[in-house]
């Protein structure tokens, strides 16, 4: 199993009567919510957690690309991977990744990444998301209904220009290169292993399976709710005729350990609630663009969020509600360990993406909980697939060489 | 009024057109919503003009929208229209988004289009008077935003049924997102894709018609196009909102006339 430390990087000051004074989380919350001085603290305090997670022996640590979020604030989750790779030497460095169809050109996230893949020595996870259409459409102006034909055309860019020894033209629709030539190339041949965020689309299973790319369900629902969709993917591996390894998978989970069942509740409840019932609302004319999704995709989709009376009454879920309906893993290691058996069998997963910092928690608690879930928890899931734990095709390769990170340049080097 | 499915630019897209009426040759380019059941603007037209209105692909079951990507592409689909229609020089007639549409022709062509109605058109943008963001709006919040007359809107859109009805909301969150999907390629974020720098060539006799109460392109946007079309002419309809030819089809009609 690989588990993978990751921090939303959510505002952790939003008002108690957010959800009513206020439109949506994303796209049109008012940067006045925001405090740049607060801030700073924030960023470092969620960076220094994600170092912490590497000492504690989590084999990740994850950052992600949102925009006009306050529930995360990484417009650049390559400028979070570069900071941490100077201050970390073993980790993974699994940026969720950059949604590449917004770059101008694309080549930039080649460059980018590879530039991380270099300075952490080989320790980066490349993934490319479509994006939300919060994001991609309405924050950054892509086209709804050419987001995806954008989209695939920047994969094919980026991973020619990794791949290739020589400068080459690139005659795209959306990018016109005369010379593609990618300075500098990743360390990891033939490039990082490369992830992609899906939420349920026949043709993201199958792009991944292909490709040999891990299929990423990042939902905040959990795991007995992605059942039905990790079902379907475990299908499509099926008919391909692939082997299923787990690694082919991942995971995205909240998780909160305490000492016993009631201390769990106790200390993290209230962290919970800040995110599920503040954070996650999103106003749902955000949520999915026209021509975004496919109409097959559509036809699934919860329609009672789109009426007047869903907008007025907000409901609220209770710590009850999430732990019981899986959203959120919560108790005493053991009842965790129970739990996070069940999510891995039952999605049949090799990646975990822990979501253990939430919401406005405070750094001790982050702390406390990530300590309990890596000294009591991880250890025992650490060989839930021995058959595949040679596996290694979906994970990171270093070079051993990992250079410290020295007080100043030398003068002779300036 | 017939209904066919025609071939456009030689079988690459397939259109519902309706067709009807008799009188001189009308070529009529619908908004981001498409055509409505019964449509009032429509019935109006046919009543003193020969109209063809086809639907763009993404409506209805007009197919072929792959290939239209951008500005160029809707424009010489307008003439591929023409051409599979049998056209020559109709009197051309574009709402909202099928205005934009219809402006870049007489644009493009100003030797092909010499009559031009465009009724609360997009294709212009005011910082002083930014447009609301249709792709961000729920059912419920249309109405308001698109007729004077509210409840009158409100009916007209859902034929009675309740906006918050889930089989309602089903249907026509699919036609939006395939409608809003094409919409989306000339409209989205910002419907402006250049036209005030091509608005020169135009050489039609130009007619422009809003609604006085348009909240979404409000009739600043009129004077704004009457500015920059030579000889162009504003008319401006009361108690009507952005759906001017929905809410007050006479009204349209008889300022029509005076293209001749």
């Amino acid at each position: 199993m690989k588990f993978t430390w990751f921090n939303l990087m959510p505002w952790p000051y939003l008002p108690d009567d957010f959800r009513q004074k206020h439109h949506s989380v994303w796209v049109d919350i008012p940067s006045t919510l925001y405090d740049p001085e607060r801030g700073h603290d924030v960023y470092n305090t969620y960076l220094d957690q994600l170092e912490y997670a590497e000492a504690l022996g989590f084999d990740g640590i994850g950052v992600n690309e949102h925009h006009a979020n306050a529930y995360g604030l990484m417009p650049s989750p390559n400028i979070m991977a570069a900071t941490l790779s100077r201050r970390t030497k073993r980790a993974a460095l699994v940026v969720l990744g950059n949604s590449i169809a917004l770059y101008n050109p694309p080549l930039r996230v080649a460059e980018e990444f590879a530039m991380l893949d270099v300075l952490s020595a080989g320790r980066l996870v490349a993934g490319f998301p479509v994006g939300t259409s919060m994001d991609t459409n309405y924050c950054y102006g892509t086209v709804p209904a050419l987001t995806r034909e954008k989209y695939a055309e920047a994969h094919e860019l980026i991973m020619r220009a990794w791949a290739a020894d020589e400068p080459f033209a690139f005659n795209g629709r959306y990018t016109k290169l005369r010379y593609v030539n990618c300075w500098p190339k990743p360390i990891q041949k033939p490039h990082p292993p490369i992830f992609i965020p899906g939420g349920g689309s026949i043709e993201t299973y199958d792009f991944c399976i292909e490709n040999d790319y891990t299929y990423s369900y990042l939902s905040f629902t959990g795991y007995l709710r992605a059942k039905k969709l990790m079902d379907g993917y475990w299908e499509r591996v099926d008919k391909a005729g692939v082997d299923d390894s787990p690694y082919r998978a991942g995971f995205a989970q909240t998780i909160c350990v305490g000492e016993t069942d009631a201390e769990a509740e106790k200390l993290y409840a209230e962290h919970v609630s800040y995110f599920y019932n503040r954070c996650l609302h999103v106003y749902p004319g955000f949520a999915d663009a026209p021509g975004y999704r496919t109409i097959k995709t559509l036809q699934a989709q919860v329609l009672s969020q789109l009426t007047r009376q869903s907008l007025e009454n907000l409901g609220s879920l209770s710590w009850k509600d999430l732990t019981e309906g899986g959203h959120v893993i919560a108790g005493s290691p053991a009842t965790v360990r129970d739990r996070m058996k069940e999510l891995i069998k039952g999605l049949r997963v090799g990646n975990i993406f822990c979501l253990i910092h939430i919401g406005n928690m405070p750094d001790a608690k982050t702390r406390h909980s990530t300590k309990l879930f890596a000294e009591q928890v991880m250890p025992h899931l650490r060989n839930e697939w021995p058959e595949h734990a040679s596996d290694d095709r979906f994970w990171i390769h270093p070079v051993q060489k990992q250079a410290a990170a020295k007080g100043r340049v030398p003068a002779e080097a300036v | 009024m017939e209904a066919k499915l025609i071939d456009v630019a030689e079988g690459r897209a397939r259109v519902r057109t309706y067709v009807g009426g008799n009188g001189q040759t009308m070529l009529y380019l619908h908004g981001a919503g498409g055509l409505m059941q019964d449509d009032p603007l429509l019935k109006a037209l046919m009543s003193k003009y020969r109209v063809y209105a086809p639907l763009l692909p993404g409506y209805e079951d007009s197919e072929g929208a792959d290939r239209l990507r951008d500005m160029l592409d809707f424009a010489l689909f307008g003439f591929d229209l023409m051409e599979a229609l049998g056209l020559e020089k109709p009197i051309l007639v574009g709402h909202s988004m099928g205005g934009m549409i219809a402006a870049e022709m007489a644009a493009l062509a100003p030797k092909q289009i010499d009559r031009l109605a465009l009724i609360a058109s997009a294709g212009l943008w005011l910082d002083a008077y930014p447009i609301p963001d249709i792709f961000a709006k729920l059912p419920f919040e249309l109405p308001a935003l698109l007729f004077h007359d509210v409840d009158f809107g409100t009916k007209l859109m859902t034929q009675g049924v309740n906006m918050d009805d889930m089989e309602f909301l089903n249907d026509f969150m699919i036609m939006n997102a395939k409608r809003l999907g094409t919409a989306g390629k000339l409209l989205f974020p910002i419907p402006d894709r250049g036209l005030t720098d091509r608005l020169y060539r135009v050489r039609a006799k130009t007619l422009l018609i809003w609604g006085d109460d348009d909240k979404l392109i409000p009739a600043v946007y009129g004077e704004a196009f009457k500015r920059q079309i030579k000889g162009a002419e504003l008319v401006v309809i009361p108690k009507a909102g952005h759906l001017v030819g929905h809410e007050q089809p006479e009204a349209v009609l008889k300022a029509l006339a005076r293209l001749g």
